[in-house]
Formats: C-alpha cells, structure tokens, sequence
C-alpha cells in the first residue's frame, strides 16, 4: 500500500434484502485529506460509511488502513477505533453530565496504583488535549456547559487522541450556525495538516467547496467518480449525484406553456414554516396547475408539502384555500378542506400491509367520514372495483392483501385511495420511486389528467426530466428554504439544476 | 488551590444540607428541654437508621443508572425472617445465617440484574417481581412474629455500644450518661464512605454515571452498559442484605410485614439527596443527608408528642414535591443557559 493513503476500500458490495445497497464500490482516501462523500439518500453514503466501522457487515471487497497489513474487517465500532477509524456524528455521542476529561477518556482512565482512576492525571491529559487543539475549555466542567458546537470538537478531539487515522464526520454541520460551522472547519484543517484522513458526508454543497481536498460521489450503491474539487464544480457535482451526464443533457422545451394568471388560486400560502424543517415560503397553485417541487433529497420538498397539509403543523403564516384563509391543525383539517397527500415513504407512511387492497383504497374516505358512518359495503366494492380498473392496478382480487403487491401497484392503490376522497388539491411526493417505466408513464398521464379536470397537484420527483414532463411551473428548495421559482424557458434540464446548486452569487 | 465550582448538580446537595442544618437547629431551640440538643438524639437518629443507609446508598447507585429497585424493603423482610427463624427454629449460628443472607442478597441482584440488563425488561417490573417474591417467602418460611434471644454471639452484637469520647452528662439521677452508637451504624458509615469512594474513583463508578448520563453514548464511547447495570443491581441487592442484616439488629425479630415501603424511604431519601430519577447525577453522601433528614422529621414529630407519626409522611411528602420542582427549575435555568 502506498504510504501516502489512510484509507482504501476495494470492491465493496453489500445487499439488503432485495436491494443492492452497495455495488463494487471503491474509495481512497490519502494522509492528510478532507475527502466529502457525497450522493443522495439511498446512494449508498451511510452504508458504506458502516461497513467500513462494522456497523454493517459487507460480503465482498477489502478495506485497507495505513498501519496494518492485509485487508481488515471491523466487528463493530469499538473494532474499527482499535483500528483508527473513528466516527463523530451528527448528535454529538458524550455523557452530559460527566466532565470533558472524562469524556474524553471514559474506558481509558489513568490508574493509580491501587487501580482507582486518577482524576489529576487525567485532568492534565485532558488540558494538555484541548491546548493542542487550541480550544478554551475547562476540562473539570461538565460537558452540558458548553454549547453543540463545543460539545462536537470535544467529540472529534476523543476520537483524535484514540490514535485516529481515519476520522469520519456523519453530517457534523447540521446543527451547527455558521460561527460554529467556521470552527469545526478551522479544526478539521488543524487535523489534516496533522495527517489524519477525513471522510466529510454532508449534505450542504457550499460547506464542501469551503473545506473539502477531494469528492467522491455514490449514487444508487453505484460509484460515480472520485474527483478533486476543482474537477468537479458545483453544478457537475448536483448532476453526478442526480445521474445526468451534463454535457448531454439534450434541452427540451416543455410543449405549449399555459397561462394560468386569469384561473384562481386554489392554493395560497404565505410565509409558513415549521421549525427544524422548512423555513418561511410563500407558494401559489392555481386551480388546474401542476406545481412541482425540486432540490436534492432532503431540501425540504416533502417537508413543504408537510407543512402546507398539516402532517408538521405549520407555526408561522397564512394558508388559503380556495381564497379563504384557513387554519390546518391537522391532516383530517387538510382533508376536509379537499386535499390529499401521498407520502413518499410508502412502506411507513402509505400502505397497510396487512389490510387488503380494497380497505387500503377505502380508508382516506373513511376517515374523512368519520369512523361512526361507515361507507356500506356495496358501496367500498363499487368504490374498489372502480379504481382496480381505472389504475389497472394487478391484483388477484380486491380483498388481496395489499403486502401481496409488487410496489407499483402498491402505489397506484394508494394513489387510489386519495383519488377515491375526490380531492381538489394533491401532494405526490415520489409517486414514480422505484416502479417500471410503463407505470411511471402511466402515473405521470394520470397527474395531467386530474390537471385537467381542474385539480390542482403538487408533484415531487427527483427525476427532473418527468418533472419537465408533468409540472407547469417548479418551485427549487434548498437547505430547507424554497429559493426560487422557475417557469416557461427555464424549464430545462440545465435550468434546474442550476437552480438547484444555487451559486455564491445568489 | 482548587476552586470551588458550585453548579446545579452541587446547589441540589447544599440545600439538602443547608435544610438538614436548619431542620435540626430548629428543633435543638423548640426541643430543647425534651433533650433535642443532646447528641445521643441525633445518634439515635444513625442508629435507627442505619438498615436504611445501607439500603439507601444501594439505591441511589440503581438511581444514578437511571434504573430503579423497589425489591429493597421485602428483601429486608426476608433477611430478617431467615435469621431469626434460622436461630430460633433451625438452631443454625447466626454467622452461618449472615453469610447466607448476604449470599442470598447477591443471588436475587443477578436474577434481577441479568432480567434488567441482558433481557431489557423494565426495572420497575423486574423488581416489583421481585418486591412480591420476597415477600411471599418471608410469608411462606414463617408467618408469626419471631424474637431473636437465643444466638449469643447475635445478642452481643445487637446490644454493643461504642462510646463516644465527648459529650458524656450527668442525667437528673446523677448517673453518667455517654453517648453511643451501635455496631449497625459504624457499619453503615463505611458502606457510605466505601460507596462514595467506588463511584468516584473507580471505573465501575464512573461508568454508572454515564450509563445515567447517556447509555448510548457509553456504550458508543466502548462501555458496557449491561454489564454495568448488572453489577449495579447486584450491588443493590447486597447492601439491601447488608441493610437487613442491620435492620434484625436494630429489631431482633422477624415478621412479615418488616420493612415495607422501605424502599420507598431509600427512594425519597435518595431524591431529597440530590439524586435525580432520570439519573447520571447525585451521590451517596446527600443520599445520606437525605435519610438523617426524612430521620429528624420523624423525630422532631415525636418529641412533638401530641402528633401522629403519619405527619412524618406529609413533611416527607412535602419535601419531596419541593426538592422534585427544584430539580425541575434548575433543569430549566441549565437548558436557558445553554441557548
């Protein structure tokens, strides 16, 4: 191994039940180096950072570490710090109510002779620690004194003394303001020059610019590249991750631009927000429009759409519908108000895997009913068999349990089951994840369709190009904030994207 | 020179003493004349609750884990009716009986423990099982009251008086009179001392406050949790044992209903101690001042003489209430700080 390299991975694969999480995946990281890891959730960043910590155990490849001969394979996280590969993450992992020192020490105590633990010693260790990292703390302090940000370096600086080779931030900024963002940055440069290997996975595209040496980029378990950052520019990263070969992107005009200024609102919201998820928007759908959201996964799109139907209850602005002003506490509020929302996890959020399909596709209407009128059984067959046959949903029978289906028409069942409450407004959040291409067509024919009839939609995807194909206008999120809105000639692929990396300059 | 750092964790401990101070002074000036001031008083508030120390300081480490145990009082129980029916009925010596108690308390921690830690059920439940079990077996060895009289070597330990060198009067009589205490209570103070020293100057003890603390967190930092609690449980139950063994001397008898809601005062002294119920924070040495303080009320309701020792229950109660809101409080001023 080259003796400028902490940390290679060869190869790596690793399946989760039907899924291939990790497909012959590499990743070097040299002495020395900030290296951001980066791809959307579900490339495959959090699984690789746990095979290579034990978290997860990986069935093939190697993994090398600068010190020790022969591949190694980490039993769990304690394994892996033996090893020199130390983890700090987003919720900072300290006892609160011991002091620093002996965070940073806990398990490792200095003894005396007689095997009790010496706190002198131990306090000196700890100053002589923080000194040479040049933060101000009093290690005979309880640690619940000191802010986050403090809290984390003092995290970071356990790991480093654990003879860190390798040291992986999960998401470390997320909590973090920028003050305290600028010191972690200062810190994790002290590091590097120290010759320690960082693994920096973030989500924040401008943190990677301010900190990072070099990008390697995953997408659905698939490496994509590992690059400089000078390589890779911002708008190349967003289509590295998104999948889009940006120079060949062909720019497609959507077909015939509506005007909707003269058609009502049927949505209209300004100012909402719900702390720790979205902050403040406005947004506008008109009635018969199709808006749809976009920004990298974990922007806030689903978190927007939560807002606006009550799921995260909305703490600041004014929501009309139908040009009258409303209060949402509730989803039940939002669907008697005629709104529907698709979740885009469907396994926690959408289906019921254990009731049938024609119980799946009833119960919004239920509940919109309340659970003293209960909707005749003659009536839920005609309600099923209508929409079995409008989806074309497959299924053995309507009483099928609806665990029994392949995914897509899981999804079509409950997109049924939103349609069967006659909605006028309706979120999809990924409606087209992770089903064939004939049903995604389907669905996407389906949404122009409602729009016709004068339903207005809401329509997340991270497939920009189905977007282009549904959506009359996009709204673009970033960092849990809606920052623009694109409509008419920008509605390229480019012209998302764009949008989507934002720039310094906005 | 070391500082002297007072943050909430130590404000919680000073105000327990600073009231047991105040309690006490009280009752020397309101109880003066029925013998409040003299220090055989206060001695006898150690000596009739030295059981309760022992059983205290065990709880409180269970408290500091985060954990709970209210098998304490019916473990108490059953030491009480093994020895005494061991000496009286079975004719057994009563060294052969301690060693058995204190065997039988460290088998009940493991039982209890390995449920707690390595099952992951809840200690409530786990030792409330235990709580009955105890208690029924103390039913099912014997069910009438049974005196201990005829173990002498358990006689003389019951009945030895250690001096004290000072504070010896002369009552109406003109008979000297010097204080004592009793072997339980010297017993009690080393548990305390020896408690207080493994929770802070070993790694046994400092892993219980951060299991308190933030288990995950331990366990991630590469403690063992389960191990830890486990030990903590067994620690619990031994000095419940301990605290029994304590108990027979101060009672010399069995019966069936000794000891009950014992664990509860271990409890509430604990609290009034400092110790916080979510745990990580407290220490044997208020634990301590806790028991002295649920003890002066209770004397200061007696020497009252007109009272029924149920008003014991309400200031106790009352104190309680207040020490839980303070903790709250201060909970709060910590979280207000740190924004």
């Amino acid at each position: 191994m080259d003796s400028n390299i902490a940390l290679t991975m060869r190869g790596i694969c690793m399946t989760f039940p039907g899924v291939k999480a990790l497909d012959n995946v590499d990743f070097t990281l040299k002495k020395g180096e900030i290296r951001a890891l980066m791809g959307e959730n579900g490339a495959g960043k959090s699984t690789l950072i746990k095979c290579l910590t034990g978290v997860n155990k990986f069935e093939a490849g190697e993994i090398h570490v600068d010190g020790i001969e022969g591949p190694i394979v980490n039993k769990d996280t304690m394994d892996a710090q033996k090893k020199g590969i130390s983890t700090v993450y987003q919720e900072v992992n300290l006892c609160p109510n011991l002091s620093v020192a002996e965070n940073l020490f806990i398990g490792r105590e200095p003894l005396t002779k007689i095997g009790t633990v010496n706190r002198r010693k131990m306090n000196q260790m700890a100053a002589k620690l923080m000194k040479d990292l040049d933060l101000d703390i009093e290690v005979t302090r309880n640690l619940e004194e000191y802010s986050l940000a403090l809290q984390q370096m003092i995290a970071i600086a356990r790991a480093v003394d654990m003879e860190c080779k390798v040291l992986i931030l999960d998401e470390p900024t997320s909590s973090l303001d920028d003050s305290e963002v600028e010191k972690l940055f200062g810190m994790m440069i002290k590091l590097k020059k120290q010759g320690v290997g960082i693994v920096f996975v973030t989500h924040f595209l401008e943190q990677v610019y301010a900190v990072c040496d070099g990008i390697t980029v995953l997408r659905n378990g698939t490496l994509v590249g590992e690059y400089t950052v000078e390589e890779l520019p911002r708008v190349q990263l967003v289509a590295a991750m998104m999948g889009k070969d940006f120079d060949d992107l062909a720019s497609i005009k959507p077909e015939g631009t509506m005007d909707f200024s003269k058609v009502p609102l049927q949505i209209d919201a300004k100012g909402l927000s719900h702390a720790g998820t979205i902050k403040p928007f406005d947004l506008e759908i008109h009635k018969g429009e199709v808006v749809g959201l976009t920004g990298l996964l974990g922007s806030g799109r689903s978190e927007l759409a939560r807002a606006i139907y009550g799921a995260d209850r909305a703490q600041t602005g004014t929501l009309k519908v139908a040009q009258k002003e409303v209060k949402i506490k509730s989803p039940i509020d939002a669907m008697n108000l005629g709104m529907g929302l698709l979740p885009d996890d469907r396994k926690a959020e959408g289906i019921i895997g254990d009731l049938s399909v024609r119980e799946n596709i009833i119960l919004a209407m239920q509940a919109k009913a309340g659970i003293f009128k209960k909707i005749p059984m003659s009536k839920q067959i005609e309600i099923a068999d209508k929409y079995i046959e409008m989806l074309q949903i497959k299924t053995a029978s309507k009483e099928t349990l609806i665990k029994r289906l392949s995914g897509g028409n899981q999804q079509k069942a409950i997109l049924a089951r939103w349609l069967a409450t006659n909605p006028d407004f309706l979120i999809l959040d990924e409606p087209t994840r992770g089903i064939d291409i004939g049903t995604k067509t389907e669905i996407q024919k389906l949404v122009i369709k409602l729009a016709q009839e004068g339903k207005s939609l809401i329509f997340i995807s991270s497939e920009i190009e189905e977007m282009l194909r549904t959506c009359n206008r996009m709204a673009v999120l970033r960092d849990g904030a809606k920052v623009g809105e694109i409509s008419g000639d920008d509605m390229t692929q480019e012209g998302v994207m764009h949008a989507i990396a934002g720039g310094a300059h906005e | 020179m070391k500082k002297l750092k007072i943050n909430s964790n130590s404000i919680l401990l000073l105000i327990t003493i600073a009231l047991f101070v105040a309690m006490y002074i009280a009752g020397c000036i309101v109880y003066a004349d029925k013998g409040f001031t003299r220090l055989q008083t206060f001695l006898n508030i150690l000596i009739n609750n030295a059981g309760l120390i022992c059983i205290a300081a065990g709880t409180t480490c269970v408290m500091l884990t985060g954990g709970i145990d209210i098998s304490v009082g019916s473990v108490v129980a059953m030491d009480c009716m093994i020895l005494a029916v061991g000496i009286e009925e079975w004719g057994w010596k009563s060294q052969t009986l301690i060693l058995l108690v204190l065997v039988i308390g460290i088998v009940f921690g493991v039982v209890q423990g390995y449920c707690i830690a390595y099952l992951g059920i809840q200690p409530f439940i786990v030792t409330m099982a235990g709580l009955f079990f105890a208690r029924g077996m103390t039913a099912v060895i014997c069910t009438d009251q049974v005196s201990i009289v005829s173990d002498e070597f358990f006689v003389k330990l019951a009945n030895f008086k250690i001096n004290m060198p000072f504070g010896a009067y002369e009552n109406k009589k003109g008979i000297l009179q010097v204080p004592y205490v009793r072997i339980t209570v010297i017993l009690a103070l080393i548990v305390v001392v020896l408690i207080f020293l493994m929770l802070k100057y070993t790694r046994f003890g400092r892993s219980i406050y951060a299991v308190g603390g933030n288990s995950q967190s331990a366990e991630l930092m590469g403690l063992d949790v389960r191990k830890t609690k486990m030990k903590t449980y067994v620690l619990a139950s031994f000095l419940a044992s301990i605290g029994g063994i304590c108990y027979c001397l101060n009672t010399m008898c069995g019966t069936t209903t000794q000891g009950t809601g014992l664990e509860m005062d271990a409890i509430s002294s604990a609290v009034i101690g400092g110790t916080l119920l979510t745990g990580g924070v407290g220490n044997v040495f208020g634990t301590l001042i806790g028991v002295l303080i649920n003890g002066t009320i209770s004397t200061l309701v007696k020497s009252h003489g007109k009272l029924v020792s149920s008003w014991a229950n309400i200031v106790t109660a009352i104190l309680l209430c207040f020490f839980i809101v303070l903790q709250a409080v201060l909970a709060k001023i910590k979280e207000s700080k740190k924004a």
